[in-house]
């Protein structure tokens, strides 16, 4: 067994852990983690393909990698903008659930927002 | 012992080594997952996400190790424990809303299942492995530069950075949008105080200093080593929000001038060099080979502000504090 293929196991567990995550937690702020988690699994699972396509002298192949490193930023700009999107959610409504039945009034008071 | 029976215990203990990196990876992924409050999570996520560009050395991409740990840890860390903390008393409320086990059966079941389908495809991937390092390697000389990720980023693939650029504004867009009218054009986030001082402010002196210049230096050496745009302007944005966090300064109205301009400065430069590519080259982003080197030189200095700062706009969120006051 490769180094490649210890880590390519490793990346596929965290991306069932990620999906587990999103499905079963309530919170919005925990979905958006677990998909950061299921996001870095693919990305790991690739820089595996990467690895596995070191030649030329390099220690992967160069293309997955760049294309990894876009993806990365990728993630985190989709990230701030749903942080954004569900503290906005928060500050309306004074509650950060998802539940299509949850009424406005539930929960601490709305802001003033 | 001789020499192969070294070289096999040497082997063997690497690999022991990779098993016991990959468990405490994915014992931080478990506690992200499983930890009840959402503070606790977040730090399991940030040790798991420094801990994977340590994987991400072993794989042999220390350009990727870098971002991994700069913004997938570093900048995703601080945006969730900000919203962490904000959202703490949403927490105790939703508590009731945790799924029972009619929910969480088929979840773990589907789990398994997209686990085991990527952990079978990680064994029977081809072999030999589809590869363009060779590729990437013979056109290397067409840049001057050493290192095959940066080529790849700024020349031969330059269309997704670029468009990443665009991506990058277009979530800073979408971040402001979520401001109440009446903020429109005002300051980011609460303002912040500490102790003048207090041990952050005095970190916040000292540190970016170093900072910027190790930023810096990770763009100026990406040329021929590990480094880049990216990673560099992160650490900037990392000394801006610490300079910030710290109260030594304010986040910047959205609305000035010269912010938005420094948010536009990465884009233009590198779309008017790729436009030239057209007039002087053969293509939109060819760049002469003649003046590859410094035309990508120029893109990036111009890219490592306009990251820099939008990625620490990011992070301060929309604006929540009317303009003038």
């Amino acid at each position: 067994m490769s180094a490649a293929t210890v880590f390519g196991l490793c990346a596929a567990v965290a991306v069932g852990l990620g999906l587990y995550g999103v499905i079963t937690n309530p919170q919005p702020l925990r979905k958006v983690l677990a998909f950061n988690l299921i996001g870095s699994g693919v990305f790991t699972f690739f820089g595996v393909v990467a690895r596995r396509g070191a030649a030329a002298g390099f220690g992967g192949d160069p293309i997955p990698q760049a294309l990894v490193i876009t993806g990365i930023v990728v993630a985190f700009s989709a990230t701030a903008l749903a942080i954004a999107l569900l503290l906005r959610l928060f500050q309306a409504t004074g509650s950060a659930t998802l539940r299509a039945d949850a009424s406005t009034s539930a929960g601490s008071h709305p802001s003033k927002l | 012992m001789t020499f192969a029976s070294m070289a096999f215990g040497s082997m063997t203990f690497a690999l022991a080594l990779e098993i016991v990196l990959a468990a405490v990876v994915l014992t931080g992924a478990v506690w992200a997952i499983a930890a009840r409050e959402t503070l606790p999570a977040v730090a399991g996520f940030v040790a798991y996400g420094l801990l994977l560009s340590l994987v991400w050395v072993h794989l042999g991409a220390p350009d990727v190790a870098l971002t991994e740990a700069a913004i997938g840890s570093g900048l995703t860390g601080a945006l969730l424990v900000g919203a962490a903390a904000r959202l703490r008393l949403s927490e105790v409320p939703m508590a009731v809303e945790h799924p029972g086990v009619i929910l969480r059966m088929p979840a773990a079941v589907l789990s398994v299942t997209v686990a085991a389908a990527l952990a079978a495809s990680v064994l029977l991937l081809p072999d030999p492995a589809p590869t363009l390092a060779p590729s990437a390697a013979e056109n290397a000389a067409a840049t001057s530069l050493g290192n095959p990720v940066t080529n790849v980023l700024m020349a031969f693939r330059a269309m997704d950075t670029l468009l990443e650029k665009i991506v990058l504004l277009l979530a800073l867009i979408g971040v402001w949008s979520l401001a109440p009218d009446r903020f429109w054009g005002g300051r980011p986030g609460p303002r912040h105080y500490a102790d003048p001082q207090g041990v952050l402010a005095f970190v916040a002196r000292v540190l970016p200093p170093v900072g910027i210049i190790v930023g810096i230096y990770i763009l100026w050496t990406s040329a021929d080593h590990p480094g880049g745009a990216f990673q560099g302007g992160t650490i900037l944005a990392a000394m801006w929000l610490l300079v910030m966090m710290a109260g030594l300064t304010d986040a910047p109205p959205v609305g000035e001038r010269r912010l938005r301009l420094l948010l536009l400065a990465g884009p233009v430069v590198f779309l008017v060099i790729g436009l030239s590519g057209l007039a002087f080259g053969d293509a939109f982003l060819a760049y002469p080979m003649a003046y590859a080197k410094p035309l990508i030189l120029a893109i990036e200095f111009a890219m490592i502000l306009t990251i820099a700062v939008t990625l620490g706009l990011l992070v301060a969120g929309p604006p929540e504090r009317e303009p003038g006051s």
